[in-house]
């Protein structure tokens, strides 16, 4: 099972999705993360997933669960750099991703987060 | 045709790669290329999670018309879906419906075939055709 | 296309008459086509046909159902394209039952083997007729694909700022090819905001309103924003009796409101110049 790697930098998470994830993987992300929001109190998530070509409705949901848990830590998850036909194919099975905040690549995202107060 | 079990959560990994191998060579545009094989991971991953285990068969198909296409097949022996009407519910607002991503998965792609008895197990056919 | 092969008996009799029935048809199909041909060109687009009908008749292998799709397919494209309707390639086809019936009608207990052969040259000359179709069939999508193309525009309006005025009925085709160049001409531009402005929609009912929040969605998923421009009053009146909401989604009538809309969200202000006053660039929301 491969594990994605997470980088801190500042009050930052960065995680960047480069392969075809299976769901084992996903789910063992969102425990990476939730411990490291928890152990060091970082304020962001950003989640790069420009590389990836398939997000269904189990690893969608995932990603929407990985917002919800970052919140639980008072941080901010934002999705970034999705596929426009990930986009549609997403939005035809009825995923809109509500609770995840997006955009259209890491560098906006963090200007995103940054724009909090 | 390429049959692949689907044993593991690898087996679904393997089976969305051997689908977008095969929905690039006819001719499937980026989107409908990402749909059939989006469908094709929702539909593998419930043969393995909610039949125990399958089978996908992967292959080309060619219409009558002359337009080529992908179909895939799924099968399993697992305890069937009961109430298929159910299963099928049209859950685009809400996203609900026996949690089993079929409907879902029926509105990406051209032709959706559910057969499934409980006890007997389920069989979905599914076909994407190039425009 | 099912082949026969029980044909054997009178296979063997066209293969012996090939040159005298080929010669035959080939004078009926020219009768019918009232002189646009002669009968040396028809020939030889008939001989080829004659020898796969007699291999299929002979019951000799699998491929010659192929073969005989393949030359048929061919002779109907070629007719189309030389100005012959359908049912005169058809006819030309059928036109060998006569050529055949000639040759046998005398000949012992060829009747049931005569049966088979003429419903198998009657399936042959249906499928001229299906092959035909298919083509307009083919040439229509690709016309209406083309009208698709050129009727949907997705324009840069302003910095970060891509509008999409969409015209005529919003149908779930039209919406797929919407939804893929919006969210192209987002990443493209790097834009935060779309308008969608449906001035132009001639309907609206609840599937459009469908199709418009499928959109909105898919473009939410890459960071934009999008706002429904171009509300006419009935529009209003029906999108209210229907019960549609368009929830959190901004709505304003015109392209003009909705831009000033989205340039106010962005910290961005398009103003009056007065005289000796210095252009002002619109300034871009605070530091990154």
């Amino acid at each position: 099972m491969d594990r994605v790697p997470i980088l801190k930098i500042g009050t930052t998470l960065f995680v960047s999705i480069q392969i075809d994830l299976q769901d084992e993987s996903v789910v063992r992300l969102q425990e990476d993360l939730a411990d490291e929001l928890a152990a060091t109190g970082a304020r962001g998530v950003i989640i790069d997933i420009t590389a990836v070509e398939i997000v269904d409705s189990f690893i969608g949901r995932m990603l929407a669960m990985i917002g919800s848990i970052s919140r639980l830590f008072d941080a901010e998850t934002v999705l970034v750099g999705m596929r426009p036909a990930v986009a549609i194919t997403l939005t035809e099975l009825g995923l809109s991703l509500r609770g995840v905040r997006t955009a259209l690549n890491a560098e906006k995202g963090l200007e995103l987060l940054n724009g909090r107060a | 045709m390429d049959e692949l079990p689907i044993r593991t959560g690898d087996d679904v990994v393997r089976v969305r790669q051997q689908v977008r191998v095969v929905a690039a060579k006819t001719g499937l545009s980026l989107v409908d290329q990402t749909k059939v094989v989006t469908a094709a991971s929702e539909l593998a991953r419930n043969a393995l999670v909610h039949g125990g285990g399958g089978l996908a068969r992967v292959e080309v198909v060619t219409s009558a018309l002359g337009k080529s296409g992908v179909r895939i097949g799924f099968t399993d022996e697992g305890p069937g879906i009961a109430d298929v009407d159910l299963a099928l519910t049209d859950g685009w607002s809400s996203g609900v419906g026996l949690g089993l991503g079929l409907s879902g998965a029926r509105r990406l792609v051209d032709e959706f075939e559910l057969t499934s008895k409980p006890g007997t197990g389920t069989s979905v056919v599914v076909v994407k055709w190039s425009r | 296309m099912d082949v026969d092969s029980s044909q054997q008996r009178m296979a063997a009799y066209m293969r012996d008459h090939q040159d005298k029935v080929v010669g035959r048809w080939s004078e009926i199909v020219v009768a019918g086509l009232r002189g646009r041909s002669s009968v040396a060109e028809v020939r030889r687009e008939l001989e080829d046909l004659y020898s796969l009908v007699v291999r299929a008749m002979s019951g000799a292998d699998e491929q010659v159902a192929g073969e005989l799709t393949a030359v048929l397919t061919e002779l109907s494209g070629s007719r189309a394209r030389n100005g012959f309707t359908p049912r005169e390639t058809a006819l030309g086809v059928f036109a060998l039952k006569d050529a055949v019936f000639e040759l046998v009608a005398d000949v012992a207990d060829l009747a049931p083997e005569y049966l088979a052969f003429s419903r198998m040259i009657d399936d042959l000359g249906l499928l001229t007729f299906e092959t035909y179709a298919a083509a307009r069939e083919q040439i229509i999508a690709d016309q209406a694909t083309a009208m698709l193309e050129l009727s949907t525009p997705v324009i840069r309006l302003w910095d970060g700022v891509i509008a999409v005025p969409l015209v005529g009925a919003l149908d779930s085709a039209r919406t797929q090819l919407v939804m893929e160049k919006l969210l192209e001409t987002l990443v493209a531009t790097g834009a935060d905001h779309a308008v969608l402005d449906i001035t132009g929609v001639s309907t609206v009912d609840t599937e459009v309103a469908q199709h418009l929040l499928k959109t909105v969605s898919a473009a939410r998923l890459l960071g934009a924003e999008c706002i429904v421009s171009g509300i006419r009053p009935q529009v209003a009146q029906t999108i209210v009796s229907l019960g549609i909401e368009f929830g959190d989604i901004a709505t304003k009538a015109t392209l003009a409101d909705a831009l000033a809309h989205v340039l106010n969200r962005r910290g961005q202000r398009i103003g009056q110049q007065r005289p000796g006053q210095q252009r002002t660039e619109p300034q871009k929301p605070g530091p990154a």
